[in-house]
């Protein structure tokens, strides 16, 4: 049986997730997915030895190159329509706290 | 002799109105408009741009009326309302997100764009699961929906507002998107036609990103033909936009809607026959398929092994993939920005403690977590090899038969709130419609008849990769037959 989670693995996977939960709705998360690894015990039983990882979906029954399209411009200029929707902006610039002094 | 109202015609039925000129495009939009606020307390709509939808009907009626309507425009004039997963230049497009609340887009999604160039009119946005994470529409920042078969119970999810605005003929079809069974559960919640086809057919460009090798586009509707119609028009490749687009010409999904079922082998797993299964649901299934073999279809027992496992892993690569699209939502460039922070990753930070519900904090946790360092291989490795293997099983299943068929959901709509503080007990009601999902199976739900308390039951169909026309046929054959498509919720 696999170690459960702990208080302190969720405040690091919080940190890695760029989310910051205060103690009551951390001490939630750690109820909830040490219930959810539980489930996921028997998934790790498996013996999957040989079997390649499936990506794509249809790479089950024929081979699956994502595919690049040409290096060239196909798009109008939407920088007004894109800047539209920011939190903040000053003189056509995204603007964000100050990140080097 | 009675007509039936607008809102009681098919997409079938209401094209051929509109193209004989008996009614307009411009009424029809505002005959559903109409119906759709004075429903307004479904919660099944989250926006409208009646300005743009009017014109957009008098457009149709004009392409109509200088007879520039080609007979194949089988949708001119009819309306559509899509999915908040969708973006829309026209319509606010959030996600069912707090984090995007008020968002604009500067283009539409693909599939509107596509629905649109078939000259349907856009009705307005859908209320749906927040980034179509859940099977009961709660999780949306917006509000719950209503089932219109009984308003104390959810409608499914995560197109439960597509599911509940069609049943409630609110609007004749809906777009929606399925993940793990996002439109066949809320479908057969509402006793309502949708079908998800092979992964890859529909573009994926312009649908707000969950889980990148699962999620696909469909319809909703209230027949098998009308599905048909819709399908036809939304699938497609579209290569520069969406690298995992197929390369396939779009096809039309109607052209074996009438063939005969004599011989087909429609499989049935015992896996999605166990005890788990609701005794209602059960017998509404069974009667079903009964009906198919009348059709002609012989039914072959089969099993999929790895049924119960697709849970797992499910919640491993969709969370995982999750945790990853949704890490472009950071408060700098569109979305919500926190008003309160100290420096660049406390606004980050902040920013998504406050933008991201708490279903959608718990995916990306568990999504963060399967990638880290040290867990990668025995988690989300793990869990794509068991993938290939319940896809592998679904090939093996597919020499003994022709199309699969069993229920869609354990159980029919439970309460709202019901499973509000247990995530798992959602996890778990996803149980038939997440193997199809691993494997990138087209699969659809249509009403099979009432059950406990009379709510909806559906029929899960899955058919073999591309072999969409082949699912439409044993449904519209199945509705031909029977008349459990045309049952509706009282009221409306």
């Amino acid at each position: 049986m696999k170690m459960a989670l702990t208080s302190t693995d969720i405040d690091r996977i919080a940190n890695l997730a760029q989310l910051e939960l205060q103690p009551e709705a951390s001490a939630r998360m750690l109820t909830q997915l040490n219930g959810f690894f539980q489930l996921v015990e028997k998934m790790r039983s498996i013996d999957s030895t040989g079997i390649d990882p499936l990506a794509h979906p249809l790479a089950t029954i024929e081979d699956i190159t994502l595919r690049l399209r040409e290096d060239s411009v196909s798009e109008p200029n939407q920088r007004a329509a894109n800047q539209r929707n920011a939190p903040a902006l000053e003189n056509g610039l995204f603007l964000v706290p100050k990140v080097i002094e | 002799m009675n007509t039936p109202a607008l809102h009681d015609l098919t997409v079938t039925q209401l094209a051929d109105q509109l193209r004989a000129r008996k009614v307009s495009a411009l009424e029809t939009a505002q005959h559903f408009l109409a119906r759709a606020h004075a429903n307004a307390a479904l919660g099944a709509f989250l926006d409208f741009n009646e300005e743009v939808t009017l014109a957009q009907a008098r457009a149709g009626d004009a392409a109509l009326a200088a007879g520039s309507a080609s007979p194949l425009a089988a949708l001119l004039g009819v309306p559509v309302a899509h999915k908040d997963i969708f973006v829309t230049r026209d319509f606010v497009s959030t996600a069912g997100s707090k984090m995007l609340a008020g968002y604009r887009s500067p283009f539409d999604a693909t599939v509107v764009a596509k629905l649109a160039a078939q000259g349907m009119v856009t009705l307005g946005k859908l209320n749906c699961d927040e980034f179509a994470m859940g099977s009961s529409n709660e999780n949306s920042a917006f509000g719950p929906v209503a089932n219109p078969w009984d308003r104390s119970r959810i409608p499914g999810g995560s197109s439960g507002g597509s599911a509940a605005a069609v049943a409630a003929r609110l609007v004749p079809a809906a777009t929606g998107t399925d993940t793990g069974g996002s439109i066949r559960q809320p479908a057969s919640f509402c006793g309502v036609t949708g079908i998800k086809p092979t992964y890859g057919r529909a573009s994926r460009y312009g649908m707000v990103a969950f889980a990148s090798s699962l999620d696909q586009a469909g319809p909703l509707a209230r027949s098998a033909q009308d599905c048909a119609l819709l399908l036809s028009a939304m699938c497609g490749p579209d290569p520069d936009r969406d690298s995992t687009s197929l390369d396939l010409p779009a096809e039309n999904f109607t052209r074996a809607l009438d063939d005969s079922l004599a011989g087909l082998r429609i499989g049935v797993p015992r896996e999605f026959f166990g005890e788990g299964l609701a005794e209602d649901v059960r017998a509404a299934v069974e009667s079903a398929l009964k009906e198919v073999e009348k059709l002609g279809a012989r039914l072959v027992p089969i099993s999929l092994p790895r049924t119960e496992l697709s849970i797992p892993v499910y919640y491993i690569i969709a969370p995982a993939e999750a945790s990853s699209n949704l890490s472009r939502f950071d408060g700098v460039k569109f979305g919500h920005r926190a008003a309160h922070y100290t420096d660049l990753t406390d606004m980050y930070k902040k920013t998504r403690t406050e933008g991201f519900g708490d279903e959608v904090k718990r995916r990306i946790m568990i999504g963060t977590y399967v990638l880290s360092h040290g867990y990668y291989d025995a988690y989300y490795l793990q869990a794509q090899k068991i993938r290939r293997m319940i896809a592998d099983d679904f090939q093996r299943a597919f020499q003994q038969c022709d199309v699969i068929a069993g229920p869609v959901a354990p159980t029919v709509a439970w309460k709202l709130g019901e499973k509000n503080d247990d995530p798992l007990a959602n996890y778990l009601a996803d149980i038939f419609t997440l193997p199809a999902s691993l494997a990138g199976l087209p699969g659809m739900s249509l009403p099979v008849g009432l059950g406990a308390a009379r709510m909806p039951v559906g029929l899960q169909l899955i058919g073999n990769y591309l072999q969409e026309a082949k699912l439409l046929n044993v449904a519209h054959r199945l509705q031909q037959a029977t008349d459990w498509h045309l049952a509706k919720p009282e009221g409306f």
